[in-house]
């Protein structure tokens, strides 16, 4: 049985093809597709349009198993519109209510025809939910893996934007840190810092917390290991940008940095400026003395 | 004055903890706490938070805010379902940890907030509680 209804349904879809997307089209607006202008009509009828073409073409292989290579080229089209709309910024509703509001106009275009005997009609029409409820949650998690792509592709920016080593003058290297010091990016500016020093000849390494908005024993922790770890490598370390209220919570805290610590990088590159013997005069010699 | 209901989130990764952070913080600063305040019931959150996930397994937080008379203030509690805490007044000392951190977090918490309560029992999980007022 089921191979016949396949195959008529195939049939129906060909033979009804323009009013199942008039009637689609209208559905997908009502429902605010077209609203926010993201889209355009003569798109939307192209997808629609082309979503039939490949949905006969597999109901005409006999086939309603969405895993089948005969789905293959349905599930391509849809993984594209997903992407798409979710580059578009539709929402996930949205972007499912794609493929669910096919269900209407199909099962009107079921009632209107005369292919079907009257009383297999239910099992049509269940037949036709279950392929497009598949294909609806198809929809989803194609939106989804689009979605996490863009986050995953972010976050690696992210990481790589914020552990710039910096030189600040011969043998003094400045170490900005910004935001969270979790495990995985703590990783990546240790070796960054180690790196730097090794490639410069660095004497004195400013890690500066400024940007890190808390400080607990985790944190200190890595600022710790990097310390010591520079150090084994002959390089000092200062710490620098330590606001008053974290100062005030690592000593709650209990935290010791056995580490010379400053409020300001200015601060600390002029501490480092002093070990290397060195100092910052201004251009302008006083007036009184040239004449 | 409207007080933001009761928000409870779980501990399940190590970005949850830094999600409870910020909304530790966005509490912190809607019941007024000054800068050293909001910092102190942070970092207090952020230690507690990752014992809940590294020792309890995993667990959740329920975050309130307090307002006692007009004096206003942040509380939170920390459930785990994990294996609980034997010692509790050992797990308190300074310098004590069972994992390879600086055996810190919880007297620190303790030492950062005004109120501290923790209730243990072996295979039963852990209950924190920490309170900060104005």
């Amino acid at each position: 049985m089921p191979r016949s209804t396949l195959a008529v349904l195939a049939q129906l879809l060909a033979d009804q093809e323009a009013s199942i997307v008039k009637e689609w089209l209208e559905t997908l607006s009502t429902g605010g597709q077209l609203q926010s202008g993201r889209i355009r009509e003569p798109e939307l009828r192209t997808q629609c349009t082309s979503f039939l073409q490949g949905l006969r073409t597999a109901l005409a292989q006999d086939s309603n198993d969405t895993a089948a290579p005969a789905f293959a080229p349905v599930k391509q089209l849809l993984a594209d519109i997903s992407k798409s709309r979710a580059i578009q910024g539709f929402s996930p509703t949205e972007t499912a209510m794609f493929v669910f509001s096919l269900k209407q106009p199909l099962v009107n275009a079921i009632n209107r025809s005369e292919l079907f005997a009257a009383n297999s009609l239910a099992g049509v029409v269940w037949q036709v939910t279950l392929l497009l409820d598949t294909l609806g949650l198809y929809t989803m998690d194609e939106y989804q893996k689009s979605r996490e792509q863009v986050i995953i592709r972010q976050q690696r920016e992210i990481s790589e934007l914020s552990t710039p080593v910096v030189k600040l003058w011969d043998g003094v290297l400045a170490l900005p840190l910004i935001g969270t010091l979790d495990s995985e990016r703590t990783q990546v500016v240790m070796e960054n810092l180690l790196q730097s020093i090794v490639e410069q000849g660095a004497e004195i390494a400013i890690i500066d917390i400024t940007g890190v908005p808390t400080v607990d024993t985790l944190t200190a922790q890595h600022l710790l290991k990097t310390v010591a770890a520079a150090r084994l490598m002959g390089a000092d370390c200062i710490v620098s940008g330590i606001r008053p209220q974290i100062a005030q919570t690592m000593v709650h805290l209990g935290l010791e940095l056995n580490v010379v610590s400053k409020a300001t990088l200015a601060d600390a590159f002029a501490v480092a400026l002093k070990r290397l013997n060195r100092t910052v005069v201004s251009l302008k010699t006083d007036p009184r003395q040239q004449a | 004055m409207s007080t933001t209901p009761p928000d409870t989130l779980p501990i399940r990764t190590s970005d949850d903890v830094v999600f409870v952070r910020q909304q530790v913080r966005l509490r912190a600063v809607q019941a007024g706490l000054g800068l050293v305040d909001q910092t102190k019931i942070v970092t207090a959150a952020s230690e507690l938070a990752r014992n809940t996930l590294d020792y309890g397994g995993g667990g959740t937080v329920t975050l309130s805010s307090i307002d006692d008379n007009g004096r206003r203030g942040v509380r939170l509690v920390f459930e785990d379902q994990g294996p609980g805490i034997p010692d509790i007044p050992l797990a308190l000392q300074d310098g004590y940890t069972t994992g390879n951190g600086l055996g810190l977090g919880l007297s620190g918490a303790k030492r950062l907030s005004n109120e501290f309560r923790i209730e243990s029992a072996l295979g039963g999980g852990t209950r924190v509680m920490i309170a900060r007022w104005k």
